[in-house]
């Protein structure tokens, strides 16, 4: 024992942690770290350590590496000690592998042997210690080796033991969907299990499968609606309350599977209504936990079909919310409105000051939520102002991740929504100069391309107008230091192809900016490339306009420096345009056509063009080609990723014996119809392509096995590589779908999708609110009120028409199919089979009744019980182990007083608070340096804690103090 | 699902780590350091949650974090967990603690350090909620704790087992 801390740690690890408290810089936590490594290394060599030392080494081992040190020399030891048969040991030989490896680590193959056999263990614990390292360390190898086991566990007497089954079963879906679909239907059945902690559990994994499948699982709507209901309606037992609330963590995972089933699901959502709106009504909204319900009822009634009741319940929460003190609640409240303003948008309305106070709140948290919702709420009327705000925010943070973010916004909504062209190129300009070098390249070309294709209106005086005023704010802008290479590339671009468009400015001036830019950044080879690019078009637009070229002598010195490049792109393109500038101005204009930056290229990947060479060679007895993916033998990449894809066990790691072998019959679905395979007429295949063969595949062997080669040139292909991936303004039948959700969301996503809005819901019919500092309610006019601007866009105007038309027809549609659809709704799929009955009471007791321990534990707790009061000799047997640990600093207790960094001043300083006693005194300090209270402090705590009302020996009004407080 | 549990205290020294998705050890610290970054930049009295970490976690994950007395529980978990039960569920965590050290501090985190990731274990799983009544937590941990030492036969005597109990 004379090793042996308080802790159950030998004095040698206490020491090694406080010498890491009072560590005072990051190399001295290193050096020590280092020497306790060396120690550890050739002390966990030695032969015949006792198993407990052993233990200690290990758990050494996992705080060095917490620390950020290389433990990996210890891995094996850690593997070691779970096959030891002292569960003590494996728990920790466990708990170090789970810490220590990852699931595809070498040593893993060592222990699932071992957590097969521990699987099967009588001693649940040893069970359950298993199941933790299951969820940790098997991968999809080694599922198929622990499966059946786990399994088989799901029917074990223990709830603790069923429960982490099926949390394990959980974790193997996540790791591999397939190898577990087949045990779907044992989810659904542990639904039903007499233990609510593992019906809670099961709704894990459910809320995932569903989330992947919603239509299979719409006949549990029933279920969860009722088990809702017998939640809601305390039928649990007391135990599972929390903060008075029955099962709240059970609640919010059944909320957010209803959200996901009723999600524009009419008929399911009817079910819902009734339980929701009774939850909202009876949520308890002064604790954390019954607000978190409540925010769940409203992510929930924002995600199903909308029923006006229950969606004034949740405005008025919403609106509860927003007006708490408190920035959690406000947080969350500004998240429930951006939901709730996808249904109606007049809810924003009401809550305008609350936002705009979020807006200027300290909180940077709060700040971007509300950022968040106002991109949501803009509209044309409104974006000026929104968009305004997001650049002054943007250029006022440090976090680059963020400004990304929120510059790649400001694009989105200025490309979407923009009132003028002006405004556009300045708005572009500010987000491009701030946050240049962050934002996406994407979001470059996406600027070039809207300045070369325009607005998409056929108005082409207002393209003319937005490149010229391009072209003249770049001009302005560019002599500015330190511009973002990004920024560069897009106004040589724009200088290249529109700088001499309009006529405003001579050839030699833009040639002689676009030199200068090229000078000034001459460390940066994309934007010279960018450069001299745009030179060859100035120039070859002045050729085919018919006009004599006279380079400038800075022109001449750059290309000159660029042929010598050691960049040989920016060499090419230097004598590219040497020879260019020398030709005539009929073949300039073929190579260099005006604006001509949006024409489609077409490629012809089939390579027709050489049919006629290759019939020749056939003819003359050359091998016709076969494609790659139709040669016997080889296995083709597509076959690779086929097989992959269906996570066929032809690669993975086996674990039971081999079955008899079978005549083999190739069981992969090849991707490829046959038609290639007798294929006639040879085709140059690239390998690379094979995934867009399996995409033509259908449609190849639905219309039979004609020639391929003249199949295989559909529109797909020129989709592919046409406008599809700049412009969505043709979308592909078979495309379409994808994109035409409901909720705008994923069209959010199609940078160009500006004709179908679905944002700018009708915002007319704006009043403002009264006796309010009328800065912020000029803010808030702007920002909601948006009816009296007229929209300078008159694509806005046309939106706004069409808008409530479709809102209408929506409307009456769902008017009509109602009542239909609420008698269907009556008869129920199936009856709710009864999950809960707890009525009678066999469930809980009777399995605590078995325990063996629970005898011992009545006795424990009767010590527990006398404890409190009679502490003293606890304290006293404690204190020697501290003393004899502290026993040198406590001399200089006044000095660590002072310094902040040791890790025991802490301590100190709490214990002294916590008693209210003097703190300087070194007489209190050497007292209170055991963990431990002695009498008096224990005494003194005591009544302190029943004074605040709480129940002795479980708060600690130390880390508490917060919450009481 | 939750991803990652951290305690650090306020000087930034990690006092319990764990992962649940799979991280290498470099990578670890640097989202230790980060999350410390972010936390010690927080102004006193906003709120727990914080959003866009950067791009060194995943998109869309979220962290709820606590500050009790010298150390900062963090949790961070992706949208399928409400912010707001994960704080609770802090709280959840905090409150066994404390049941099982009596009065817990920063000490007991240190010294504890098995038996820190054993609590956790009960309330966590795979990074999903495992239990939440700290009572039923206790319960768990008591019985491992009994059977350990029994097992074991040692002298070890864990400070939350009354002496009489080792025999």
């Amino acid at each position: 024992m004379g090793s042996q801390g308080g802790f159950g740690q030998s004095k040698e690890f206490l020491d090694l942690i406080k010498s890491i408290g009072e560590a005072r810089s990051k190399a001295e936590e290193d050096r020590i770290v280092i020497n306790e490594i060396e120690t550890l290394k050739k002390r966990i060599i030695e032969p015949d350590i006792p198993k407990r030392k052993m233990k200690e080494y290990i758990i050494r081992l996992v705080y060095v590496e917490m620390l950020g040190h290389d433990a990996s020399f210890g891995y094996i030891h850690a593997v070691k000690m779970t096959h030891d048969d002292n569960l003590h040991l494996k728990r920790t030989g466990y708990l170090a592998v789970t810490l220590f490896l990852n699931e595809d680590h070498d040593l893993i193959i060592l222990i699932v042997n071992t957590i097969q056999k521990d699987l099967k263990s009588d001693n649940y614990l040893v069970v359950c210690a298993a199941l933790n390292a299951v969820c940790k360390l098997i991968n999809e190898e080694t599922i198929p080796a622990v499966l059946p086991q786990v399994v088989e566990l799901l029917g074990h007497s223990k709830e603790a033991v069923r429960k982490k089954a099926v949390m394990a079963l959980h974790r193997f879906f996540q790791k591999s969907p397939s190898s577990v679909s087949h045990l779907v239907s044992n989810f659904r059945k542990r639904l039903c299990d007499n233990d609510p902690g593992v019906m809670g559990a099961t709704l894990c994994p459910l809320y995932d499968l569903i989330a992947a499948d919603v239509n299979s699982y719409k006949d549990l709507v029933v279920s969860f609606v009722s088990i809702l209901k017998q939640v809601a309606e305390r039928r649990l037992p007391k135990s599972y309350d929390y903060h008075q609330m029955p099962a709240p963590f059970i609640q919010i995972k059944l909320l957010k599977i209803l959200a996901l089933l009723g999600s524009s699901d009419k008929k399911a959502s009817e079910q819902m209504y009734t339980i929701v709106g009774d939850i909202m009504r009876k949520s308890d909204s002064t604790s954390n936990i019954g607000n978190a319900i409540l925010y769940e009822c409203i992510c929930c009634v924002s995600s199903i079909h909308p029923n006006p009741k229950v969606l004034e319940s949740a405005a008025e929460a919403v609106a509860k919310f927003l007006k708490n003190d408190s920035h959690n609640l406000k947080y969350l409240g500004i998240d429930a409105l951006g939901r709730l303003i996808k249904i109606s948008a007049e809810i924003a309305e009401q809550h305008q000051l609350a936002v705009i106070d979020c807006l200027e709140d300290p909180d940077d948290t709060l700040k971007r939520k509300t950022f968040e919702l106002l991109y949501k709420m803009t509209k044309p009327s409104n974006v000026e102002v929104i968009v305004d705000r997001m650049i002054d925010y943007m250029m006022s943070i440090n976090d680059n991740h963020y400004k990304t973010e929120i510059a790649s916004r400001c694009v989105e909504l200025a490309e979407q929504f923009a009132p003028s062209n002006q405004w556009f190129i300045q708005t572009m300009n500010k987000v491009f100069e701030h946050a240049g070098d962050l934002v996406n390249l994407k979001v470059a070309h996406n600027l070039m391309r809207l300045i070369a294709e325009g607005f998409g209106e056929d108005d082409d005086t207002a393209d003319t107008q937005l490149r010229s005023s391009a072209v003249e704010s770049y001009l302005r802008i560019m002599g500015e230091p330190k511009l973002p290479s990004a920024f560069l590339q897009v106004i040589c671009w724009v200088l290249g192809e529109y700088g001499t468009a309009d006529g405003k400015y001579s050839a030699s001036y833009i040639t002689g900016k676009i030199c200068d830019i090229a000078e000034a950044h001459s460390t940066d080879d994309m934007v010279k490339a960018y450069a001299v690019s745009a030179l060859m078009k100035v120039y070859s637009f002045e050729i085919a306009a018919g006009r004599k070229v006279d380079m400038l002598p800075e022109c001449e010195s750059f290309i000159e420096e660029l042929l010598a490049s050691h960049s040989t792109d920016l060499q090419q393109r230097a004598y590219e345009l040497q020879a260019v500038v020398g030709l005539d101005a009929r073949a300039v204009e073929n190579i260099m056509p005006m604006d001509a930056s949006c024409e489609d290229i077409e490629v012809d990947r089939e390579l027709s063009f050489l049919n006629g060479y290759v019939q020749e060679s056939l003819n003359k007895g050359a091998q016709p080609y076969i494609p790659e993916n139709a040669r016997s033998g080889a296995l083709t990449i597509s076959n690779f990723r086929h097989e992959e894809q269906h996570g066929s066990s032809g690669h993975s790691l086996r674990f039971e014996a081999y079955e008899l072998p079978k005549p083999s019959v190739p069981s992969r679905p090849s991707p490829v119809p046959p038609v290639f395979s007798t294929e006639l007429v040879p085709v140059p295949e690239p390998t690379y392509h094979t995934e867009f063969h399996e995409a033509v595949a259908p449609k190849l062997s639905a219309s039979g096995t004609g020639s391929s080669e003249i199949k295989l040139r559909l529109d797909g292909v020129q989709r592919k590589w046409g406008k599809q991936t700049y412009s969505s303004s043709s979308p592909s039948t078979s495309d379409s779908d994808t994109y035409k959700t409901q909720n705008g969301a994923t069209q959010r996503d199609v940078p160009s999708s500006l004709s179908s809005k679905t944002r700018d819901l009708s915002y007319e019919s704006r009043r403002q609110q009264e006796e309010i500092n009328p800065e912020k309610q000029k803010l808030a006019a702007s920002l909601f009120g948006g009816a009296s601007k007229s929209e300078k866009r008159p694509a806005g105007a046309g939106h706004k028409a069409s808008r409530p038309n479709s809102h209408n027809a929506d409307k009456s549609h769902s008017e009509k199919t109602g009542p239909s659809d609420g008698g269907a709704a009556k008869a129920s799929p199936q009856p709710p089979p009864d999950l809960l009955d707890l009525g009678e009471p066999t469930s809980i007791s009777s399995a605590t009744s078995v325990d063996p321990f629970k005898q011992l534990e009545g006795l424990l707790d009767l010590n527990e019980g006398t404890r409190a009061p009679d502490s003293s000799g606890d304290s006293a047997t404690k204190a020697p182990d501290f003393m004899s640990l502290y026993g040198d600093t406590s001399f200089s207790g006044q000095n660590m007083m002072g310094t902040e960094n040791l890790l025991s001043t802490a301590e100190f300083s709490h214990a002294s608070d916590r008693n209210g006693h003097g703190t300087g005194s070194t007489v209190a300090n050497s007292t209170q340096l055991s963990k431990g209270p002695n009498l008096k402090d224990a005494l003194e705590k005591d009544a302190l804690v029943r004074q605040m009302g709480v129940t002795p020996t479980s708060q600690n009004p130390n880390l508490f103090k917060d919450l009481l407080g | 699902m939750i991803k990652a549990v951290m305690v650090i205290n306020t000087l930034g020294k990690p006092r319990l780590s764990k992962f649940y998705e799979f991280q290498p050890a470099e990578k670890q610290q640097e989202l230790i350091r980060h999350v410390y970054a972010v936390l010690s930049n927080r102004p006193e009295n906003v709120s727990n949650f914080i959003r866009s970490l950067g791009s060194i976690f995943g998109q869309d994950t979220r962290l709820v974090y606590k500050h009790y007395a010298t150390l900062y529980f963090v949790f961070l978990f992706d949208n399928s967990e409400n912010e707001l039960a994960m704080l609770d569920l802090i709280q959840v965590f905090v409150e066994t603690l404390d049941k099982c050290f009596r009065s817990v501090c920063e000490l007991d985190v240190v010294f504890n350090y098995s038996k820190m990731h054993t609590i956790l274990d009960e309330i966590i799983l795979g990074g999903q909620v495992l239990e939440t009544d700290s009572v039923e937590v206790m319960k768990a941990v008591e019985e491992i704790t009994k059977l350990e030492s029994t097992t074991s036969a040692s002298t070890l005597i864990n400070k939350s087992i009354p002496s009489w109990w080792a025999r």
